[in-house]
């Protein structure tokens, strides 16, 4: 590896050698600080690993490098030159590129291939008002030839496979000269052999010298491919240096760091039989046959990274999508979901991930979307009785301490998490069996964070089954009565309570095995 | 101060622009604000109103029924020939027409939810086979009483007289089509805002995922809300043979305009911003008092369509401006 030469150097020469070096970048969101004091160094031609848990501010400061954020203070060098760039325009200018998890966005899907890698010849503002197709062909013919990809460059964007589409993404990148890249999660969609096509043209890129970053989950991918890697925490850098320094255990430990302790009330309650039983549940390539068992009283979390597939387990369970394959049983019984109604029918009841587009009603009131899967009880021959509503309506606003200034209130102009109290309050009087909860806490502040553990504490208490699906590791830690750590599309361990650490379930989530550990 | 005023002309902006109309007409012309031209006025904008009711249904599960016109005329001309043609009895004649309306309604929801073609294509490939159907099936002429085939035979049959009361006759002084369009209006605004189907309807149309995700049946009450546009605008194709007494092709045409742009009113009626039906009647009411009026100023026919198209382009200049604005 180039980097060994490198590291024998001196400091101050190693310094020079930064392609781009960013240095004490702090960053406040609404006075909350995401970034406090970052270093950051990259070189040419190498591959360098960003790792860190949720909230680490790992996307904040590659946001800031690619431009899409201003930073508060600090420095950035560009070889040696501070720069300032505000836009990702900007970046772009000064060859600093990012390929997002969602390579579509970035692409014209009607257009051929050859015209998406020369998109920005085209767009230029000092292009020539007349095109070659057959020039153009050529020239992106050329580009992908040397990145050794086999794409027909008339084959339309649209019909490619996302791994495809990235090699057309990184060719367009590749022939505006791009000294830094950025990946963000590049592997997450895509399977083994595509993953391994596309580190070879990672290798590829570091050998003409671009420096790459690389953001993802996946430990067994850094080990193998990175040379370098920095670690943060809390929006500060805590480890950075060669990636053979450190095993796979002591970077987990270093993205958890030794302060954490986070107290979540935790009810005890009488675990009783089982109500759901999943076996074999799969769908597409993120879902790879996921067996989970939930008891009445017992909280079950389901624990995986972004990617991991824990949104699409959610969405089946709950009956908005259909398995490939796999059974549900509902109290011994199996159960075919045609759609959502069939599975609230079961007694599977669902508070979605999306709470603005799947969880709430956001211009209708309060009262309505509290009273929407309680229609037929309120009315009294298909007509609503106003006072059934309202009284449903409060009982719920009062025992899940909802603040809103009336029941009468659109719910767009409550808090986010007081509107996901309302998307969990609907299910209270529907005596559901199992309650399913996707991200519940996403975008709620601490107060009401804390509110929905207790409210999801009582139902267990209560005596439901609790299906909590999270990415958050600390929260499935904090709430489950047995982990379950979803990597891949599979469950990569079931942990009791007792048994579960962080490390644990961070290295199996990670890709870790058994047999390692 | 300026959003309190904005609020304010969004919420009784129409209304004060429907009175406004309807006092300048009374001042300039004496016979305006009389019970018989205020009730010719009401049934003039019989026809369009039911029309005006099924597209409102269609919007409010966030859809749009591009095919309600077709679905006039092809029930007026298939009416007209039950009698003319077949002398088929009375409730043969009013329940068949309701009844296509019905399936060209389940066609649109067939094409909308199973075959996933946008709302607004999917009606409008409807609009046209349907116009094409009527159109065909009347072989291109008018159906009247006792008509002349082209082999110079005649058509045995005439309009039923019980029929053309729906759309000519009077009960206590009252056309009978105002006081079905009344009741109809009632019935429809009951079942909207007070009804569980009537909820489920609007919260579909405000959240498709967030219903269906709630255990709302969202393609059945999609596949209803334009099966019962479809029976509106049958309703609508009844009365119009009845009013005119024989099945003209394309009758129904000139009417999807009209019927969107009193819904669309009907949106900034009371702030609603919403499909609701006792705005689309008071739209409907702003849009026949405008063509009563003009008329009764001796302005061209023609000319009609530039005040009806400018009416439809202020309405929804409020409408669309207020609720974009208060978009977070």
């Amino acid at each position: 590896m180039g980097t060994s030469a490198t590291s024998a150097t001196s400091a101050t020469k190693a310094e020079q050698q930064y392609v781009l070096e960013m240095k004490g970048i702090t960053k406040s969101f609404a006075g909350v600080p995401a970034l406090r004091g970052v270093d950051f160094g990259l070189k040419g031609g190498e591959v360098h690993a960003l790792l860190g848990a949720n909230g680490a501010g790992k996307s904040t400061l590659m946001k800031i490098l690619a431009g899409a954020y201003e930073y508060d203070e600090g420095e950035m060098l560009l070889d040696g030159r501070p720069v300032k760039h505000k836009s990702p325009a900007d970046a772009k200018r000064l060859g600093i590129h990012c390929v997002y998890q969602e390579v579509d966005a970035s692409l014209v899907p009607q257009l051929t291939v050859a015209e998406n890698v020369m998109l920005d010849a085209i767009g230029a503002a000092d292009g020539k008002a007349w095109i070659s197709p057959r020039r153009q062909a050529q020239e992106a013919g050329q580009i992908l030839a040397s990145l050794q990809v086999d794409i027909p460059v008339q084959r339309k964007v649209a019909d490619l496979t996302i791994a495809e589409k990235q090699m057309v993404l990184l060719a367009r990148i590749v022939r505006q000269e791009a000294k830094v890249i950025i990946f963000d999660e590049p592997t997450a969609p895509l399977s083994g052999s595509e993953a391994d096509t596309f580190f070879r043209i990672l290798s590829e890129l570091k050998q003409r010298g671009t420096a790459c970053v690389f953001i993802t989950h996946r430990l067994p991918e850094v080990m193998e491919h990175a040379d370098d890697v920095t670690v943060m925490r809390d929006g500060t850098k805590v480890h950075s240096g060669p990636v053979d320094a450190l095993s796979m255990e002591e970077l987990v430990a270093q993205m958890l760091g030794k302060t954490f302790a986070e107290e979540f009330p935790k009810v005890a309650a009488e675990i009783g039989e089982v109500v759901l039983n999943v076996k074999g549940l799969c769908q597409g390539r993120k879902v790879k046959g996921v067996d989970l068992t939930v008891r009445s009283g017992q909280i079950v979390a389901v624990v995986g990274l972004v990617g991991a597939g824990k949104t699409e387990i959610a969405r089946m369970l709950a009956g908005a999508e259909r398995p490939d394959g796999g059974e549900i049983y509902m109290r011994g019984h199996s159960m075919l979901f045609k759609q959502p109604a069939d599975a609230i029918a079961s007694g599977i009841v669902s508070v979605p991930e999306e709470r603005r587009k799947q969880g709430i009603v956001i211009e209708e009131t309060v009262e309505r979307n509290i009273s929407l899967p309680l229609l037929n009880r309120i009315s009294r021959f298909s007509f609503i009785s106003g006072s059934r509503e309202r009284g449903l309506a409060e009982r719920t606003i009062a025992s899940l301490g909802i603040k809103t200034a009336s029941a009468k209130l659109p719910v767009k102009y409550l808090s986010g998490g007081n509107q996901q109290k309302v998307a969990i309050g609907k299910w209270l009087e529907k005596e559901a069996d199992v309650l399913l909860f996707d991200e519940p806490t996403k975008g709620v502040d601490i107060g009401a964070k804390s509110d929905i553990f207790r409210i999801i504490g009582q139902l267990a208490t209560a005596g439901k089954g609790v299906l909590y699906l999270t990415s958050e590791l600390d929260e499935g830690l904090g709430i489950g009565d047995v982990i379950a750590v979803l990597y891949d599309g599979s469950i990569a361990a079931v942990l009791p309570r007792s048994e579960a650490t962080l490390e644990k379930i961070l290295y199996f989530a990670s890709g870790g095995r058994e047999e390692n550990l | 101060m300026k959003d309190r005023l904005m609020n304010v002309t969004f919420r009784y902006g129409t209304i004060t622009v429907v009175l406004a109309v309807i006092a300048f007409f009374s001042i300039r012309l004496p016979y305006f604000f009389t019970y018989s031209n205020l009730s010719d006025i009401l049934n003039s904008i019989a026809i369009v109103t039911f029309v005006a009711i099924g597209v409102t249904l269609s919007l409010a599960v966030d859809g749009f029924d591009l095919s309600v016109g077709s679905t006039v005329s092809l029930t007026t001309v298939v009416s007209a020939s039950l009698m003319i043609w077949y002398q088929m009895p009375l409730y043969v004649v009013i329940i068949f027409p309701l009844l296509l309306g019905a399936l060209v309604g389940l066609l649109n929801a067939f094409l909308i939810i199973k075959m996933r073609i946008p709302d607004l294509l999917a009606t409008l490939a409807m609009m046209y086979i349907v116009a094409g159907i009527q159109k065909t099936y009347a072989q291109g002429y008018t159906i009247y009483n006792n008509m002349q085939f082209p082999d110079g035979s005649k058509a045995a049959g005439k309009m039923d007289k019980t029929f053309l009361l729906l759309g000519q006759g009077e009960l206590l002084g009252v056309p009978v089509s105002v006081i079905l369009l009344i009741f109809f209006v009632i019935v429809v605004h009951l079942f909207l805002t007070r009804t569980k189907y009537g909820r489920q309807i609007y919260i579909t149309g405000g959240n498709e995922e967030a219903a269906r995700l709630s255990g709302i049946k969202v393609k059945k009450v999609r596949m209803f809300a334009y099966m019962a546009s479809g029976v509106f605008a049958a309703i609508g194709g009844l009365l119009f043979a009845s009013r005119v007494g024989s099945g003209q092709i394309d009758a129904g045409a000139p009417l999807l305009m009209e019927a969107v742009a009193a819904t669309f009113v009907g949106f900034s009626v009371f702030g609603a911003g919403k499909p609701n039906i006792i705005g689309t009647f008071i739209g409907s009411v702003l849009i026949g008092v405008l063509v009563n009026g003009l008329t009764m100023m001796n302005v061209q026919y023609f000319a009609h369509d530039i005040v009806k198209g400018s009416v439809l382009v202020l309405a929804l200049s409020i409408t669309f401006y207020v609720l974009n604005r208060s978009k977070t």
